[in-house]
């Protein structure tokens, strides 16, 4: 019994712990991961799709799900330059489109810069240059864009993705799929009722200025959109959001030369 | 057989961890808006506590005290990285809604605690039975908090509609404060008050005793 | 400089550990019998806090991340399941030799700080900091401020909490709320009334 206090033993203990909780930790890790590739690949799509309004949590298999995104085409955007990136732009970029991820560049600086704070109202500090965008073309023309969004609610970031008509002023819908508000109250953003006040609301007023609004008490007209009970900051959050990305430092460049994509 | 039984029911009520041993309080408090969350993160919870519990008795002699602490830490921390692998794995939705709390099980003291005063002098097959029986006192008090908060705060249980909400076109008007951690402390603190009710054997001692008021005749 | 102030103030007042994240709560409840004690532990969370959570910072942001090991030509290579394990060891050690040097160097705060030392190694409010720097991916200076926000708003609420029991034992309790019972409803009140800083932006 007194021999396992020598040094000798305690370094042996040691290494003997970290070869087998190592091997355990790596096994598990290695052995489970192409099944959490695809559940958090699932579950962008599925945002992507709600946004469209083409996912209904009851009704949806998993493997619709794969068909109905099918539809979708990725692309890239530039956000300096409000256009659609080219294929031959992608390669110079060293961008691959299966294999990109937008939240993992954010601190690379050759693909994203920091927001100057007088134009950051939806409080993010930094952007992505290229964000990656979905259409979904019917008949050669695109009939719907959806844009990945974020902004500062309560307690963090929240991350969604915004859906529009092809005249990019009409909205499809919205989804959050990753937020950390507070659940009952802010997290409600998730809530598919209120989600389904979006649809058909319009961005843009006569003069092209974002006049769509997320505002409690605000009434129900084709600009507004009734905030949430109990969550004042969240609901301004949301509604940061959209001033931002839907502004002319957002998408707004971008939906003005969706209508360039049409050709193709 | 009776002891075993005795080791695994009592931490329920006689000696619960949370009500009379002060441990793994933090995830009482942070995952019981939801009764299914609660329920993942209790059965979590109870098999990282089982299993530490037993691997730590069955290297107790050959584990020398200098580093007795940070052994117990890593094997802690490995099964929760395994627990929280498979999570992502099978149950993605759920282990989105817990996001830190399942990595902070390590830090949970119910598993440290348990293996500290248990594990280290007993041997493993009982010890595994001690965890499993802390993890459920645990469990019943995150399922009598979760319950309550999830029926009075959004009426539902389990997700499905129990008392149907107002702005569903229901009639009950969800309690905002159920909904808000703090409700939590309340709750668990009623429940303490049940409980050391009808067990009189945990009322803590008084530290002062009052003097009775003076009678209006003293005074006078 | 102001935006790092104003991370500090925030982890201090708004998302304060103790009574926002309900973090550390096992230490938060046990521990605060005494005014006095519980400024010893406060400090010594302050300083623990203050040294993990940008040294964890140092360790995920060149070693785990994705891509942090390019420099070996492992490019694709994700180490960041391994997170926890790494993390809790740098805690681990970091008591310990917080440890070795208050004895040698430091006694008096040593014996004043005695068994509150080992103990903050189980405190989840120390690697719930680690682990949120980690998620909103804080750079090193603000992992500083981070740091040291957490750990101070940790100990600010332990201190308000012992300074409350320690008039609430002249008071006549219900025998089964009494101690543990009330300390909850305590906490929950205290919580509440953090709560209505929430809504400050900085």
């Amino acid at each position: 019994m007194s021999s396992r206090e020598t040094t000798k033993k305690t370094l042996l203990v040691a290494l003997c712990l970290c070869v087998a909780c190592s091997i355990v930790v790596s096994g598990t890790a290695v052995i489970l991961k192409p099944r959490q590739e695809a559940n958090r690949v699932l579950d962008r799509n599925k945002n992507i799709l709600s946004a469209a309004g083409l996912y209904d949590p009851a009704t949806t298999s998993d493997a619709e799900v794969e068909s109905l995104f099918a539809e979708f085409t990725p692309r890239i955007v530039n956000l300096q330059t409000g256009e659609f990136v080219t294929d031959d732009q992608l390669q110079e970029l060293g961008i691959n489109l299966a294999t990109y991820d937008q939240r993992t560049v954010l601190n690379d600086p050759a693909f994203s810069e920091a927001v100057p704070a007088d134009e950051d109202i939806a409080d993010i500090k930094r952007r992505v240059i290229y964000p990656m965008v979905y259409t979904q073309q019917q008949d050669g023309a695109v009939s719907t864009i959806v844009l990945p969004i974020n902004g500062y609610g309560l307690w963090g970031i929240m991350y969604g993705y915004l859906a529009l008509e092809a005249d990019g002023n009409t909205v499809k819908g919205i989804s959050f799929y990753e937020i950390s508000e507070t659940p009952g109250l802010g997290a409600e953003v998730r809530n598919p009722r209120w989600q389904a006040l979006w649809p058909g609301k319009q961005v843009y007023n006569e003069s092209g200025d974002v006049a769509l609004r997320v505002v409690k008490g605000l009434g129900s007209g084709q600009y507004q959109i009734d905030g949430l009970s109990g969550a004042t900051l969240t609901t301004r959050g949301v509604d940061n959001t959209i001033q931002y990305w839907l502004g002319e430092n957002g998408y707004r460049p971008v939906l003005e030369n969706l209508q360039s994509l049409s050709g193709d | 057989m009776a002891e075993a039984k005795k080791v695994v029911l009592n931490p329920l009520l006689d000696n619960n961890p949370i009500a009379l041993q002060i441990l793994g309080v933090c995830s009482a408090l942070a995952v019981t808006t939801q009764l299914s969350v609660t329920l993942v993160m209790c059965v979590a919870l109870t098999t990282v506590t089982a299993f530490s519990n037993m691997f730590i008795s069955l290297i107790r002699h050959h584990m020398p005290s200098s580093i007795r602490i940070i052994v117990q830490m890593t094997i802690i921390a490995s099964l929760v990285i395994a627990v929280d692998q498979f999570l992502q794995a099978f149950a993605y939705e759920i282990s989105k809604s817990l996001s830190v709390f399942v990595g902070l099980i390590i830090t949970n003291c119910i598993v440290m605690g348990r293996a500290e005063a248990f594990a280290m002098k007993n041997p493993p097959g009982i010890s595994f039975l001690d965890g499993v029986g802390n993890g459920l006192g645990y469990s019943l008090v995150l399922i009598v908090v979760a319950s309550v908060r999830e029926l009075f705060g959004s009426g539902s249980l389990l997700g499905y509609q129990i008392m149907p909400l107002v702005e569903n076109g229901g009639w009950y008007q969800g309690n905002g404060l159920m909904l808000l951690s703090p409700s939590a402390f309340f709750i668990i603190g009623f429940f303490i008050w049940w409980l050391r009710s009808r067990k009189t054997d945990q009322v803590e001692v008084r530290d002062f005793r009052l003097a009775s008021h003076s009678t209006s005749e003293e005074a006078a | 400089m102001e935006e790092l102030l104003s991370l500090f103030v925030r982890a201090v007042f708004i998302e304060n550990m103790a009574l926002q994240m309900f973090l550390g709560m096992c230490t938060f409840l046990a521990v605060s019998k005494k005014v006095e004690t519980a400024i010893g532990l406060g400090v010594a969370v302050i300083v623990v806090q203050t040294i993990t959570v940008p040294v964890n910072n140092l360790i995920f942001n060149n070693l785990l991340r994705e891509g942090a090991l390019g420099w070996l030509g492992l490019e694709s290579m994700s180490l960041e399941f391994l997170g926890y394990l790494c993390y809790i060891g740098v805690i681990a050690a970091m008591v310990q030799i917080l440890e070795m040097f208050l004895d040698k160097f430091v006694p008096a705060l040593y014996n004043a700080l005695g068994v509150f030392l080992p103990l903050i190694t189980v405190n989840c409010a120390i690697l719930g900091a680690t682990l949120f720097m980690e998620q909103r991916d804080y750079s090193f200076v603000e992992s500083i401020a981070f740091g040291s926000g957490a750990g101070f708003g940790w100990a600010l609420a332990l201190v308000l909490l012992a300074g409350i029991r320690e008039k609430l034992k002249y008071s006549d309790v219900p025998d089964g709320l009494r101690g543990l019972g009330i300390t909850f409803i305590t906490a929950g009140l205290m919580s509440l009334g953090f709560m209505s800083l929430g809504g400050i932006s900085l």
